[in-house]
């Protein structure tokens, strides 16, 4: 690891002055962002260490009835708020299945958002891939197992890491995003930047700009959302497939719903056609299931990842029965 | 003058009378007449609360003064000829104190991504590390090959140009050595018997009622032992070594740096206190020790070398993988007529690839036929690994074997029955493994659970060897304010000697567990056992028992005119020694000591040869595991285990468990999830490290209950026999078995991750359709 400064910021302008340095990098937990400097893919001149910012760390309800989630609140916090539990439950789901215990106590949502992708390629000093800056994929050719299935077309077929993302994302979350004194607003599904548009990014985020606060929006009338993430074993790994579905329910009539993929392609993925499946039916396994299938009709696996569309499949529609309340595993 | 004592000895409780030949100062070995107070009982770990409160010193924690940090350079490409490396700008980075080369002379030829290169030593380990930032290295690349089966190929880069000597350690099976041939990267084949041929088992199987042919696949597994490789060395005069290791062979450590460095013997101490594991891994001082102790004189500085998570996985060891092609006959009454093995494994730059344990060792039957061979390949090389070859080929042919139970429509654990009549042990172990796990409630049908997440329940059985070493010395101190120290230079790799001291110790001495004080770790004790082979608590014990024994022989020396009657009317317990015949005659084992001459006397207890051989040589085991397996995404849980093992006389039943325990979580680790992934296109691992080098967690491990079947050979004073390695041989067939019981589907191929799992149910669906 490189020799670095480190600034602890007290406030949010601390974190900005701080961050003035062109050569920085925002800390939050650490988790990733230490991880990455101890691989060497990383070396700022200077830390700024935003945990020590009261002000970014809190669970507030919000006008409207929405939910305002600051930055800084850690995975732990998150998966034991009554509040999230109860009105966002697909949320404290990702949160409470990420990594360990101890982990969770330490990593933040907005560290959690914006955190790189574990392709064993982009992670790894000795190849220098195309999202280092490199010119080759390793994985399209080589291992893959672990890769992407949709969205993998553009050269680079990392999957996105993030497990909150992909429930926060079918809960319709916002971001606020600030720099200096500048704020502003973005749906967090305008956040992701694909491979095709900047191979190097997963998001829109400069240099400078920290996001304050993740917005929830006041839980639509009968919502209700389930996350599910499927590892292939069960002590912090990390998922194979994890899917994330917030239905608006009238009896088991769907009304509306949101599906989202975890570990599938670049970013989050939303699958629209297999939410048109289910608008306005009734849910049961077998409507799930023609979900699932419509949600990988797209699916393009690579040379050793084709078992992720079945492993996909089966995670969609038991998502989808476990959000609407059925049994996937009734007979 | 040897004397015979008449000994109780068998399986359980089916004993038997046995005269037994026994030295005249020996103590009568325990046997199944003895209901002992300690042994064969549950004494807590000594060092259990060091090592949880981190009061235990690991060599990753020893900090000299002056203390200088090594790193490796290694090399970035699988096949390379070094003919230049420029060192001038390391050298004069700040902290840097000396930079070796691991050769003296170049061209210096590179086999694997990640063979070192040369190390440098510096004031703290961020400076090494960027001194090696700023060392070139000239490489000029050359082709390589990482897949076994390309390696096979004619044209196939050849690994090494030369003859490969065949390098074997303790945890090596003995008399493995053999005379074979090596052709391109094919080392091979080795084939056992020796007269045997093809044909000649070919014919015998065709005329079999029941054949049943098949391949498996094993992965690569490396042993990811929480403490790394490592050492701290430090010349504490011109031509004095003291190393502290992070080793299982502490003497064998001691001889190789002592050759190294043309030191006598006496000039060299290691010093191993605690350390985190090695499973078959650290044997030997390794370059890494070597370059330490080269920097460390060149420097005049203490030198820390203790390699990275990383390193571990590339360079220090991995059990080879293997493909095995099996065919296996019985006739119609369900007896095996013979066994057809064909394998071959890569143990990267290393040999060791062989599986014909289990085929040889479990069954009975007339016919076998074995041929297997090393490959070699651009990969770090193998080293023993628990039970060297043997989870491997328990995985072929215990599911082979199953395949053929469930052909003749006989129910696998009678099958095993019917094959290992003559094996009371066998016979024995089953029965009880059948009565635990409710075998009876099993729907013999495969894949008869609704839903699709099936359960399964599969059976395996396990072999490994009676090994015990000799000369080992032990020595029991009494000062004469009655403590007593028990003494000797063996290591505790993690197993437990250090409570299994203790508790024999007590034992014979008539004291708590508590009263014992260990010394084990230092060369400069007594000789010790390397702890390779599961030979650590069969071998030593004995010693142990004999030194305690003397030591109180001694003690009834001193008491005996105290208490007016003959030492050998004399007995100890409970703190006291009274006169046997007459309990109430009896002196505090305190009270004793003070009448030690001087300030005390140290008793020396030796390991010599057993009394008789046994008359099974082998150590047994049979584990049922039930698994879920979720059809739809291929996931499988092991959710409960069963396990049945014998080790003779087992010490302390405690870390007797402890060790099944943790053979039977590391064999569901290698059949569900651990796998070296090297990249195909650069010959690179992907997976070195703790979170995509996938290893069973908290969660991953299942319900295990388990039954120590004792064992009473009399073969030596206390009659232990190892279990360390045993433990994780069934494991992965028994998964193997319970998958295909769950879902009727096969899985020939480890790990068994979802992908394969998906894979041959889609076949099956397939076949079906
Ligand atoms: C063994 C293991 C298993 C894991 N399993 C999972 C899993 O299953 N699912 C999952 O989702 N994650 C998993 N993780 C990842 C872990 O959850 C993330 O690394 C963690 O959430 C990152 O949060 P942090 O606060 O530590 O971020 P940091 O490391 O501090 O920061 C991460 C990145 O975000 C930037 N950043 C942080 N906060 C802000 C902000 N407010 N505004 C702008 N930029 C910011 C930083 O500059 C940095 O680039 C796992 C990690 C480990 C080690």
């Amino acid at each position: 690891m490189n020799k670095f400064e480190y600034g602890i910021a007290k406030n949010i302008e601390g974190a900005f002055d701080f961050l003035k340095e062109p050569d920085s990098k925002i800390k939050a937990g650490g988790i990733d962002v230490l991880d990455l400097m101890k691989e060497g893919l990383e070396a700022p001149k200077r830390l700024v260490n935003i945990r020590s910012v009261p002000d970014l760390r809190f669970i507030n309800k919000g006008e409207n009835g929405e939910l305002r989630i600051g930055a800084t609140t850690t995975l732990a916090e998150i998966e034991s708020s009554k509040t999230i539990k109860a009105a966002y439950p697909a949320l404290a789901q990702a949160a409470a299945t990420i990594a360990t215990p101890q982990i969770r106590n330490v990593a933040t949502i907005g560290g959690n958002l914006c955190q790189r992708p574990r392709c064993w390629y982009f992670r790894s000093e000795d190849f220098h891939c195309l999202r280092n800056g490199g010119d080759t994929c390793f994985a399209e050719d080589g291992e893959n197992r672990f890769h992407a299935i949709l969205g993998n077309e553009d050269d680079c077929v990392v999957v996105h890491p993030s497990g909150t993302a992909v429930a926060l994302m079918a809960l319709g979350a916002r971001l606020v995003i600030a720099k200096n004194k500048e704020k502003r607003e973005l749906a967090l599904a305008d956040f992701w930047v694909t491979p095709e548009d900047d191979v190097t990014k997963e998001n829109i985020l400069q240099h400078g700009e920290l996001i304050t606060e993740i917005i929830l929006p006041k839980p639509r009338q009968n919502e209700s959302s389930f996350y599910f993430k499927q590892q292939e074993k069960q002590s912090f790994d990390w998922p194979i497939a994890d899917v994330a579905v917030s239905l608006k329910l009238k009896g088991k009539q769907c009304e509306d719903a949101r599906i989202v993929l975890g570990s599938a392609a670049p970013i989050p993925w939303r699958v629209k056609a297999a939410e048109q499946v289910l608008q306005g039916k009734p849910i049961s396994i077998k409507l799930a299931k023609q979900a699932a299938d419509a949600a990988m009709k797209d699916a393009k696996p690579l040379s050793e990842n084709a078992y992720k569309v079945a492993v996909f499949k089966a995670v969609i529609y038991r998502t989808i029965c476990w959000a609407a309340g059925v049994d996937p595993f009734a007979t | 003058m040897p004397r015979e004592v008449t000994l109780k000895v068998g399986v359980g409780k089916n004993l038997k009378e046995r005269i037994v030949e026994i030295p005249d100062n020996a103590p009568r070995p325990w046997d199944g007449s003895d209901d002992l107070k300690y042994v064969g009982k549950r004494v807590p770990r000594v060092d259990g609360r060091d090592k949880t409160s981190g009061r235990a010193k690991f060599t990753f924690d020893i900090q000299l003064p002056g203390m200088l940090h090594a790193k490796f350079l290694r090399s970035k490409y699988p096949a390379a000829v070094i003919r230049k490396i420029d060192t001038s700008k390391a050298i004069k980075y700040p902290g840097v104190k000396a930079i070796l080369s691991v050769q003296d002379k170049l061209p210096l030829i590179v086999r694997f991504a990640g063979q070192e290169i040369l190390a440098v030593a510096a004031e703290t380990a961020h400076q090494a590390a960027e001194a090696l930032k700023l060392i070139e290295v000239t490489y000029d690349v050359r082709k390589f090959v990482v897949d076994k089966d390309l390696a096979k190929e004619k044209n196939a880069p050849t690994v090494f140009n030369t003859q490969v000597e065949e390098k074997l350690t303790e945890g090596d099976l003995p008399g493995e050595h053999s005379e074979v041939t090596q052709k391109g990267n094919v080392r091979g084949p080795n084939i056992s018997p020796k007269d045997a041929t093809p044909e000649k088992i070919d014919a015998a199987l065709a005329s079999s009622f029941a054949v049943v042919e098949a391949t498996y696949r094993t992965q690569v597994q490396t042993h990811s032992a929480m403490e790394t490789h490592g050492v701290v060395v430090d010349w504490t005069a011109e031509d004095k070594l003291k190393c502290w290791a992070s080793t299982q062979a502490v003497f064998a450590v001691r001889d190789e740096l002592a050759g190294s460095f043309k030191l006598p013997k006496s000039n060299v101490r290691i010093i191993t206190k605690h350390m985190g594991g090695g499973f078959g891994a650290k044997f030997g001082v390794g370059i890494y020790g070597v370059m330490a102790a080269k920097l460390a004189r060149e420097a005049k500085a203490p030198v820390r070398l203790m390699l990275d998570r990383k390193e571990e996985h590339l360079c220090v060891g991995n059990r080879p993988d293997s493909v095995q092609s099996l065919k296996i006959g019985a006739d119609n009454d369900g007896k095996l007529t013979g066994i057809k093995l064909i394998s071959y494994g890569t143990a990267g730059t290393g040999t060791g690839a062989g599986t014909s344990g289990p085929a040889k060792n479990i069954y009975e039957y007339d016919h076998f036929y074995s041929e297997e061979s090393d490959v070699f390949t651009n990969a770090g090389p193998g080293a023993a690994f628990r039970a060297p070859g043997h989870p491997q080929g328990a995985f072929a042919l215990e599911q082979a074997i199953d395949e053929l139970a469930y052909k003749l429509k006989i129910d696998p654990l009678e099958f095993r029955k019917i094959n290992t009549p003559n094996n009371e042990i066998r016979q024995a172990q089953l029965k009880i493994a059948a009565e635990k796990s409710g075998w009876a409630r099993r729907n013999p049908n495969p894949g008869a659970d609704k839903g699709p997440i099936k359960r399964g329940i599969g059976i395996a059985n396990s072999v490994w060897y009676y090994f015990y070493g000799r000369n080992f010395q032990v020595s029991t101190q009494v000062n004469n304010d009655g403590t007593v120290k028990v003494t000797n230079g063996v290591q505790d790799l993690g197993t437990g000697i250090t409570t299994v001291i203790v508790t024999i110790a007590a034992e014979e001495l008539g004291l708590k567990p508590s009263d014992i004080q260990v010394s084990i770790g230092d060369s400069e004790y007594g000789y010790g056992p390397a702890s390779g082979g599961s030979v650590t608590t069969g071998g030593l014990s004995p010693a142990v028992r004999d030194s305690a024994y003397a030591a109180k022989m001694k003690m009834f020396e001193i008491a005996a005119p105290m208490l007016e009657t003959t030492a050998d009317k004399l007995a100890a317990a409970d703190g006291k020694i009274f006169i046997k015949e007459n309990p109430d005659k009896s002196l505090s084992w305190k009270q004793v000591a003070k009448k030690i001459p001087g300030d005390n006397f140290i008793a020396i207890g030796e390991r010599k040869e057993d009394y008789h051989k046994l008359d099974i040589g082998t150590i047994h085991g049979v584990q049922i595991i039930e698994v879920a397996v979720d059809t739809e995404t291929g996931v499988v849980k092991a959710e409960r285990v069963y396990a049945v093992h014998d080790c003779g006389r087992p010490m302390d039943l405690l870390t007797t468990e402890s060790q099944i325990n943790g053979g039977i979580i590391q064999g569901i680790s290698y059949a569900l999830f651990e796998d070296r992934i090297l990249d195909r296109n650069t010959g690179i691992m992907v997976n070195s490290n703790m979170e995509q080098y996938k290893i069973a967690g908290a969660l991953d491990t299942p319900e295990i209950e388990s039954v120590v079947l004792n064992v009473h050979y009399g073969q030596s004073s206390t009659g232990a026999i190892g279990i360390g390695e045993p433990a994780t041989v069934a494991t992965a067939g028994a998964v193997g078995n319970a998958i295909f019981h769950a879902t009727g589907v096969r899985v020939r191929e480890l790990p068994m991750t979802p992908d394969k799992v998906l894979i041959a149910l889609e076949a099956m669906k397939g076949a079906s359709s």
